[in-house]
């Protein structure tokens, strides 16, 4: 396969074992833990790839092998055709790196000097420096803060200022970890707008980890779902849907309230006042006109299953112990 | 690789932008000379000579130590490595397509730099105006001073490297700073002189790679025969060869911390 086509991120049976010492001394145990197990992964080129899990089911493991910064204990991995441990300072070169919560620029300098030392870190030619990092100022609207010290930087600027810092360089592939986490709803809203713009434009591969639902929906046309180490579904959004049972609801308001309503193919599950919840087994004209025949119905709203609930119940199917 | 003096260039600005740090710290730097050369003074007037020292030597050298205490941070602060491994920020730094070591290196004789020009200057100045300091006499052992205090200041970032690294394995290095903060200042003769101490303890302390950081820029202004080869070469020879053992330590230590190491936090 030519450099283009061949896959940006290729892991095969990747896993990280993390030995913990317990109990004191002299009683003290070594235990040995998975935090990734059995990892298998293909991104191609211009994929937006979400890769999402519970708190401790080895996101940021995983994130870490494929950046270099930690060294797999099983498995194999390229990044852009790179062993990421073994070559991570010339794979530095190749992507872009920015976790949700930690910060690459210089705490007490203008945010302009970090920039501005980009150039040197990752030799851009000075035309092409200028070039991008006027750009990026313009998109990710930098201007007004590029003299500021970044530790008086707000975290949305400061997101946006290591985004920049992370690009400069025109990486082929982007790694975010937890890009959206304690932003607020506009700062989301631009950072995510900017990432398929990038994606669009210069086809730049994104791999990112979120707890943020929103993130994947906007975002991600391919999601990986991990949990306890290991993968728990990879394909399409719709297909995640799919692939867990998370019924439709249908909100029903009564003119009065009513003891729970059970007809054929609908469950009530929760009643508050004259509103009740039923969940949905069924074809939902048939659940409508059995209701509306047994009882006088002011509204209905019939609800798509949020990714969110698919998610949860995805995690809940996987592992009984975590969340 | 122009990234490098990139790196030095903001260490040195990031302290110039803490205007009154550095003037209280002068000062302090300025107070605590005089009260230690007038103990100093005190003592030499009941005995003249002390294994080779006599009072000018003395005070002469309480103003170098007191000259280099922020350049070579002898009693900390840390670098801010120490901070970043202990929160995992250590991250950010391996992915940059840089050697951590040079990286940390020029970053910290940034700062060096800084604290050289607006702290041992002044300090050594007002030192040199209210007592009677051995200053040497021809521009080539001022040339050597200079060398002699550049690698006094690579020395200590080797030491203060070294205790940022043992961070990855203790995951603070509080300890490791309680411990070396005490004993450091002693045994660079920052504390006292080394040759007040008993002649075998101060023997030892000289071989011992903090003396690198004080005593031996101190007698290397000074034109000491106690020197190692006699004289002022064979001083900064010592301090040379601590500085590539500690760095090749450091660079050697780095590399096995992030391999085998984990990089803390979520």
């Amino acid at each position: 396969m030519s450099p283009e086509h061949a896959p940006v991120v290729e892991a095969v049976g990747l896993g990280r074992d993390f030995t913990v010492r317990e109990g004191r001394f002299p009683r003290r145990r070594r235990r040995t833990v998975s935090a990734v197990r059995d990892v298998d992964l293909t991104v191609h080129p211009g994929e937006i790839v979400g890769y999402l899990g519970p708190n401790g089911a080895g996101k940021s493991s995983t994130m870490k092998m494929l950046t270099g910064i930690l060294t797999p204990t099983s498995g194999r991995v390229r990044v852009t055709g790179l062993d990421p441990s073994r070559e991570r300072t010339r794979l530095a070169s190749r992507i872009g790196v920015v976790f949700g919560q930690r910060t690459s620029l210089w705490w007490d300098l203008p945010l302009w000097d970090s920039l501005a030392l980009t150039r040197h870190l990752y030799r851009v030619p000075a035309d092409d420096h200028a070039r991008r990092l006027a750009e990026l100022t313009g998109v990710l609207e930098l201007g007004p803060f590029l003299s500021t010290p970044v530790r008086q930087l707000s975290l949305g600027q400061r997101m946006r200022g290591d985004l920049a810092a992370a690009l400069l360089h025109g990486p082929r592939l982007l790694v975010l970890d937890e890009p959206t986490i304690g932003l607020d709803v506009v700062s989301k809203s631009t950072i995510r707008e900017f990432l398929l713009r990038l994606n669009a434009r210069e086809g730049t591969t994104i791999l990112l980890t979120t707890h943020d639902l929103g993130d994947v929906e906007r975002l991600c046309e391919r999601v990986v779902v991990v949990d306890r180490g290991g993968i728990a579904y990879d394909g399409g959004l719709d297909g995640l849907r799919a692939s867990v049972p998370a019924p439709r609801v249908l909100v029903v308001d009564l003119a009065a309230p009513a003891p729970p309503i059970e007809v054929p193919g609908g469950h009530c599950t929760r009643v508050e006042g004259p509103r009740q919840w039923l969940e949905l087994s069924a074809n939902p004209a048939r659940v409508i006109s059995e209701v509306a025949g047994a009882h006088e119905v002011v509204d209905l709203t019939l609800r798509e299953p949020g990714i969110e609930s698919v998610v949860a119940a995805l995690y809940r199917a996987g592992s009984p112990s975590a969340v | 690789m122009r990234v490098y003096p990139a790196v030095f260039a903001l260490g040195l600005r990031r302290y110039s932008a803490y205007r009154a740090a550095t003037f209280a710290g002068l000062l302090t730097n300025c107070v605590f000379g005089v009260i230690n050369a007038l103990v100093l003074l005190a003592l030499f007037a009941v005995r003249p000579q002390i294994n080779g020292y006599d009072s000018g030597d003395a005070v002469t050298q309480v103003f170098v130590a007191q000259s280099l205490i922020a350049a070579v941070a002898v009693m900390g602060p840390p670098l801010d490595l120490d901070e970043r491994v202990r929160s995992g920020a250590v991250a950010t730094d391996l992915l940059r397509p840089v050697s951590l070591t040079a990286w940390w290196l020029f970053d910290d004789l940034g700062r060096a730099a800084f604290q050289l020009l607006f702290r041992s200057v002044p300090t050594f100045g007002v030192g040199a105006l209210l007592f009677d300091l051995r200053l040497p006499d021809c521009a080539l052992r001022w040339t050597a001073v200079l060398a002699s205090f550049a690698l006094a200041v690579v020395v200590s970032f080797g030491l203060r490297y070294l205790y940022a690294l043992s961070g990855f394995w203790l995951l603070d290095t509080r300890g490791v700073w309680a411990v070396a903060g005490l004993l450091g200042p002693v045994a660079a003769g920052m504390l006292l002189p080394l040759p007040l101490f008993p002649a075998a303890i101060g023997e030892v302390l000289r071989l011992l790679p903090w003396a690198s950081m004080v005593q031996v820029p101190a007698d290397v202004l000074l034109g000491k025969d106690t020197l190692p080869g006699g004289g002022v070469p064979g001083g900064l020879a010592v301090q040379a060869a601590w500085a590539v053992v500690l760095l090749a330590l450091g660079a050697w230590t780095a590399t096995r911390a992030t391999r085998r190491v984990v990089v803390q936090g979520g």
